[in-house]
């Protein structure tokens, strides 16, 4: 096997079906969506409004109207963070997020922390489920925000995003999330929440293209980051990228159809893999939380072996590690941390994930080679 | 990570790795690095009757550019007297080995396995 993708988490090749479906947008009916007083634009703009009712649908939103095209889940984010802040900031300047968000949510808090606003970061568990009692304490009357991802892109960890909806609903306090990990992989409930943001290139779909869904009924009101022609409710102005628009339409339709069967065999992957490495290594910890968790993400830590040098054993498998040697700043998993896993540990971390193009043949195939590097690698290791 | 072919080469075919009797009076061994940092070199050596290092011994746990630099270094320092051992730089391995600036300090690392082991052999000599 030449190359073996298993890196579903931070992208999925976008299905052949919603390739189809884009094509005739590039060139053939590229009127702007915007330019409705010609058949041309017309026929664009309903190609998009059907792809907007493919998203809601997705989500269970009840208008179409809900879903606010992006150019992406992080413009998805600042939208919801910046633009709650910023329309909201006389009612109060607590935003509530959690330690584990995507680094999207993170950097947008930290910058909106320097123009005066509070963003408390609440702890997770070892599963890296966040702390409610804590989150509902923070939630006082000067909060106006809680943000929590709703699956964890490092980990799979499911949040409790109902108890959370709950306490922001009685709280009356605007509540959003990041579902770019979640939407198509498990049922979202849109109304659950008042913000929520979805990824394109996550669901097989296109990059370049997301959505910020923002509740009608009550009306959220937020500012826009961008300004230009009040396209989008005037929440995100900018001619929207048709093809794009449609990509995401069609694979959140895909995503939908075959969210079931998809989600069956790829908890077949995870334990056909799960086995492999278990039965023959000891000593691998398994990150995350084992009843809540989405079934295409693995997270393990092999004990006394560095992650990326186990990477650099198995060179045509393409997967990911929570080590710092893999990123640029040399610091370990932040994720890992919050979940208090040791340092070591979060050193020797792989993520592995399954997805819509994944096969038996490569699940067995990539279990065996990491057992045999790793075998490899500790005989070599000196804490081994 | 990119690495360069003398990274691979040692990656996927390190030389010297092992360990040696530490109550060998001949042996000098060092502990360097932590597990909390991801990189941890023990490395060992043993001085033969002319003051050279006869036999070097690795064992690592860290990325490729640690074990690359821990094997490059114990390839060196073979043959070589104390004080030339000494003298081997991270800079040299780390040019060597073409180690991406942000590897650099699994370089230093090896140097201070190399200084450490030296160190060691002559405390319990009494050198």
């Amino acid at each position: 096997m030449s190359e073996i993708y298993l890196d579903y988490q931070a992208t999925t090749p976008c299905d052949s079906r919603v390739v189809d479906e884009m094509l005739p947008y590039f060139n053939e009916e590229f009127g702007n969506p915007h330019s409705v007083n010609h058949a041309m634009g017309r026929r664009a703009k309903e190609a998009i409004e059907k792809a907007r009712s493919q998203v809601a649908e997705l989500i269970g939103a009840t208008d179409p109207k809900e879903i606010i095209f992006t150019s992406g889940a992080t413009e998805a984010n600042n939208l919801a963070l910046q633009g709650v802040a910023r329309f909201h900031r006389a009612k109060g300047k607590r935003i509530v997020i959690s330690e584990i968000e995507h680094k999207c949510v993170l950097e947008t808090g930290y910058a909106l922390e320097r123009e005066g606003f509070e963003i408390i970061k609440i702890p997770v568990s070892k599963k890296g489920v966040v702390d409610l009692r804590l989150l509902e304490e923070s939630v006082n009357d000067r909060a106006i925000l809680v943000s929590v991802m709703t699956v964890n892109n490092e980990v799979g960890t499911i949040q409790p995003i109902e108890e959370i909806s709950d306490i922001c609903r009685q709280k009356g306090v605007l509540f959003h999330t990041d579902a770019a990990q979640a939407v198509g992989k498990i049922t979202v409930e849109a109304s659950r929440t008042d913000l929520m943001s979805i990824s394109g290139h996550k669901i097989y779909g296109p990059k370049g293209i997301g959505a910020l869904y923002v509740q009608l009924k009550p009306r959220v009101r937020l500012s826009p980051v961008l300004f230009g022609g009040g396209q989008e409710r005037g929440m995100r102005s900018g001619t929207l990228p048709t093809p794009l628009c449609v990509g995401l339409g069609k694979a959140c339709e895909i995503a939908g159809q075959e969210m079931e069967n998809e989600q069956a065999r790829l908890t077949e992957f995870r334990e056909c893999f799960l086995k492999t490495i278990f039965d023959n290594l000891k000593k691998v910890y398994l990150n995350g939380d084992v009843e809540h968790h989405i079934p295409g993400c693995v997270n393990l830590s092999f004990d006394g072996v560095e992650g990326e040098s186990i990477m650099l054993g198995i060179p045509g498998i393409c997967i990911s590690s929570g080590s710092a040697c893999t990123s640029e700043i040399l610091e370990p998993s932040y994720v890992l941390k919050a979940m208090s896993i040791r340092d070591d540990l979060a050193h020797s971390s792989l993520r592995i994930g399954f997805g819509r193009f994944t096969t038996n043949e490569e699940v067995a195939y990539a279990a065996n080679q990491i057992v045999e590097v790793v075998n490899k690698l500790r005989e070599m290791s000196p804490l081994w | 990570m990119e690495y360069s072919e003398k990274v691979m080469e040692r990656y996927n075919n390190p030389q010297n790795v092992g360990g040696l009797d530490d109550n060998d009076k001949n042996v000098g061994t060092a502990v360097v690095g932590a597990p909390s940092c991801g990189d941890v070199i023990k490395l060992q050596i043993k001085v033969d009757e002319r003051g050279k290092i006869s036999e070097a011994k690795f064992k690592a746990f860290g990325c490729g550019a640690a074990i690359a630099s821990s094997s490059l270094i114990t390839e060196w320092i073979q043959g070589k007297n104390l004080a030339d051992a000494c003298g081997i730089r991270n800079q040299d391995v780390a040019e060597y080995l073409s180690l991406p600036p942000v590897k650099a300090h699994c370089s230093v690392l090896a140097e201070e396995a190399v200084s450490g082991a030296i160190k060691n052999y002559k405390e319990k000599n009494g050198i």
